[in-house]
């Protein structure tokens, strides 16, 4: 008998406990529509439930950190544009372990395997981590797109009425190059 | 320094927020979530009341001290002249079945953003000082006081709500949230508040005729960018007219597409399309913007913005007027031009000089969309069209809101779509037509101040491109609307990146083979075609 093996036979119930308790950082009206629907009526349930099956399955293989990084996006990419501050935004994979300990610490305990559990703690605190760059990064790319919607009326607007103007392309340097075509406008 | 929390502590926080009814609940007003508050040089230009710069984050938002009176007053007003808001103030039997609709709702959780909850912020001052039950049982009967808190918290909500209507599709007595927004949004700006994004493009919109502010040489000096990089493209040389008096078609279209790419390329199709068919149209540099921010601030306003269309058609002499790629346009033509400013007795029932078609719909108004006008050319196969330079996209199509569940328009825009794309790919059911889920930034709210309010209202139609993007790998998003033009590419920049967001004149551009036209290797986007770019460089071709 090993770890993954307890955790694989309560995988529901960790799973279900661990999906209760990130529903309950929601308030309680949007918590219960969370939890039904389909992907498309219901994205964000659908999101964070799909997500932390994958995250579980990978623990449980013992996957490599990048493995984790999509399954965790899809779930920060949404709390980051949420009412949450950082830190709640990336707490909820603390709540696995909570989920783990309320479930199977018991038979962990009897079965001897602390010090398996406490490797498996480990491994979701580096998970945590991981959360919080994806969560940095999320937020960076909000004020990227404010900045960047800004500056591109501001750039095409300048250009169109003539304030500003680019160097032309020099015919005899773009021969041989890729492409000659004539740079006039922006393309996003 | 303040007292760190032990870790004990911490970790008996209760993670569920407290149960208490939704009136007690105070709203905090978060940075991200709402747009600036409007400018005062903007909402005098518009006569206005309360004209006076105001910040959101203040404390004192300089309202007049008799505002409580100015707003009942107001939905007094509102109740005896619009029947279908005070139906909509009593008929709510709070069923829910819009409340897991709203685009907000399901990004955000919030639910005040639930379209039953956001009704009752203002369906609750309505009790309280219109209806007896209300005045005599208070909070028992749904009923609250109109204080300040109240007033800010539905400022906070009707400017989180695009008027999309897809609540009211799933509302078995019709209640169309949109309106109530709408009526709301007339009392806030009884008192000064509305947002800037809307103020300052309605202004502009009342003073220079488009939402811009562009005049009248930069609006031709920005055609003529367009022109120049067409003659490039095609080696044709086009020449529009503007301001023409008896031209048989006034041509109105968003400003947006002659400020900002993508929407630049849609109006680019425009130009290549009327003048391959040697259409009689004009430009306008009065009547220069389709769109009506008007509708977003009142419907006084939006009367007075949606007048100047018919005022131009007027003084040019025109029989008809052409409109283009929008979505609110096309609802307030639809629906209000008709009875803000019609009949237009002056003007001829459209009808296309190149096929004969009679547009029955807009026997009324006079004004028949681009899409529809484009479509009967294809049916009568009026157009050249090469579909397989359009190959290298894989393309989906989102109904904008206005069109879809405000005027019925569902077909003609994805049969011109598949007309001039090989490949096209539709999203979930649930997801498209009339349960189309909007932009997240329409009526008003595609400012970049509100991204995170934008992006989370924007999930659901971003959620649904993401499947067929990695299902099919579409990689083109098609609307025939400026908003979802200016909104939707910073979308799909964070949801689904590798998508791309295009009108659909610009695919219809690319695919028109034009009379006399060079050999195409680049796009409208000035991108080498797949294939094509090769040829120039003595390489293969499939051409």
């Amino acid at each position: 008998m090993t770890l993954p093996h307890i955790l694989e036979a309560e995988k529901k119930a960790i799973v279900d406990r661990w999906f209760a308790l990130i529903l309950a950082t929601y308030p309680a009206d949007a918590a219960q529509f969370f939890r039904s629907g389909s992907s498309f009526t219901n994205p964000v349930g659908q999101s964070i439930s799909q997500g932390i099956d994958d995250i579980f399955d990978g623990l449980l293989a013992g996957a490599e950190p990048e493995t984790f990084r999509p399954f965790l996006d899809s779930i920060i990419r949404i709390r980051a544009v949420q009412d949450f501050t950082a830190s709640q935004a990336v707490i909820f994979i603390f709540h696995l372990k909570t989920a783990i300990r309320e479930r199977c610490l018991g038979r962990i305990r009897a079965e001897g395997m602390l010090q398996e559990l406490l490797l498996m703690e480990s491994r979701i605190d580096e998970l945590a981590v991981m959360a919080f760059d994806i969560f940095m990064r999320c937020r960076e790319k909000l004020y990227d797109l404010k900045a960047n919607e800004l500056k591109d009326r501001t750039l095409w607007l300048l250009k169109r009425t003539g304030f500003l103007t680019e160097v032309e392309d020099m015919p005899e340097q773009t021969a041989g190059c890729g492409t000659n075509v004539k740079q006039t406008k922006e393309v996003h | 320094m303040a007292k760190l929390p032990k870790p004990s502590e911490l970790s008996q926080i209760s993670l569920t927020p407290p149960p208490k009814p939704w009136m007690d609940i105070v709203t905090e007003m978060r940075q991200g979530m709402y747009c600036h508050g409007a400018k005062g040089k903007n909402l005098a230009a518009l006569e206005l009341p309360n004209a006076r710069d105001f910040k959101v984050a203040d404390e004192d938002w300089q309202i007049p001290d008799d505002w409580r009176e100015t707003v009942l007053n107001g939905i007094k007003e509102r109740l005896e002249k619009f029947r279908t808001f005070h139906v909509f103030m009593d008929i709510c039997v709070r069923c829910g079945a819009c409340a897991d609709k709203c685009h907000f709702f399901l990004g955000s959780g919030d639910p005040k953003n639930m379209p039953v909850l956001r009704a009752e912020l203002l369906r609750s001052i309505y009790r309280k000082y219109f209806t007896t039950a209300g005045k005599i049982f208070g909070k028992t009967a749904g009923a609250r006081e109109l204080d300040i808190q109240a007033l800010k918290e539905i400022w906070y909500y009707y400017f989180q709500c695009t008027e999309c209507r897809r609540c009211s599709l799933f509302c078995p007595y019709g209640i169309d949230q949109a309106e109530i927004t709408i009526i709301g949004r007339e009392l806030l700006n009884l008192l000064g508040l509305n947002i800037d994004w809307i103020a300052g493009p309605a202004a502009n919109c009342y003073r220079k005729g488009n939402h811009l502010g562009l005049e009248p040489h930069t609006i031709k000096s920005s055609i003529e960018f367009f022109l120049s990089d067409l003659e490039d493209i095609t080696g044709i040389s086009i020449e529009p007219t503007f301001n023409r008096k008896g031209a048989e078609i006034l041509f109105v279209t968003p400003s947006g597409d002659l400020f900002a790419d993508p929407g630049t390329y849609t109006a680019m199709g425009y130009l290549m399309l009327f003048h391959e068919l040697g259409l009689d149209y004009t430009w306008s540099t009065y009547a220069s913007e389709g769109g009506n921010f008007g509708f977003f601030t009142s419907m006084n306003m939006a009367k007075r913005l949606n007048y100047k269309i018919y005022a131009e058609a007027k003084r040019l002499g025109v029989k008809w007027i052409l409109g283009g790629e929008c979505g609110h346009m096309w609802r307030v033509v639809h629906q209000y031009m008709d009875t803000f400013n019609g009949p237009a007795d002056f003007l001829e029932v459209p009808k296309s000089p190149i096929t004969g078609t009679v547009f029955e719909s807009a026997k009324s108004t006079k004004m028949v969309h681009v899409v529809e006008f484009t479509a009967d050319l294809i049916k009568h196969n009026k157009l050249n069209l090469d579909p397989t330079r359009n190959d290298h996209l894989k393309v989906t199509f989102h109904d904008s809101c206005n069109t879809s569940r405000g005027m019925g328009f569902l077909e003609e825009p994805r049969y011109v779509i598949k007309s001039v794309c090989n490949h096209f790919y539709e999203m979930p059911e649930d997801t498209i037509r009339e349960k189309t889920f909007c932009c997240g930034s329409g009526s008003g709210l595609n400012a970049s101040e509100n991204m995170e309010l934008r992006m989370r209202g924007g999930f659901p139609r971003a959620n649904a491109v993401r499947h067929v993007h990695e299902k099919h790998g579409v990689n083109m998003l098609a609307n025939i609307c400026a908003i979802d033009r200016a909104a939707l590419p910073a979308l799909m920049d964070y949801w689904v990146p590798g998508v791309k967001v295009t009108g659909t004149h610009e695919l219809v551009g690319n695919a028109l083979v034009m009379k006399g036209e060079k050999e195409r290797t680049v796009d409208l986007r000035n991108e080498p075609i797949p294939g094509r770019a090769a040829a120039e460089e003595g390489g293969e071709t499939d051409v």
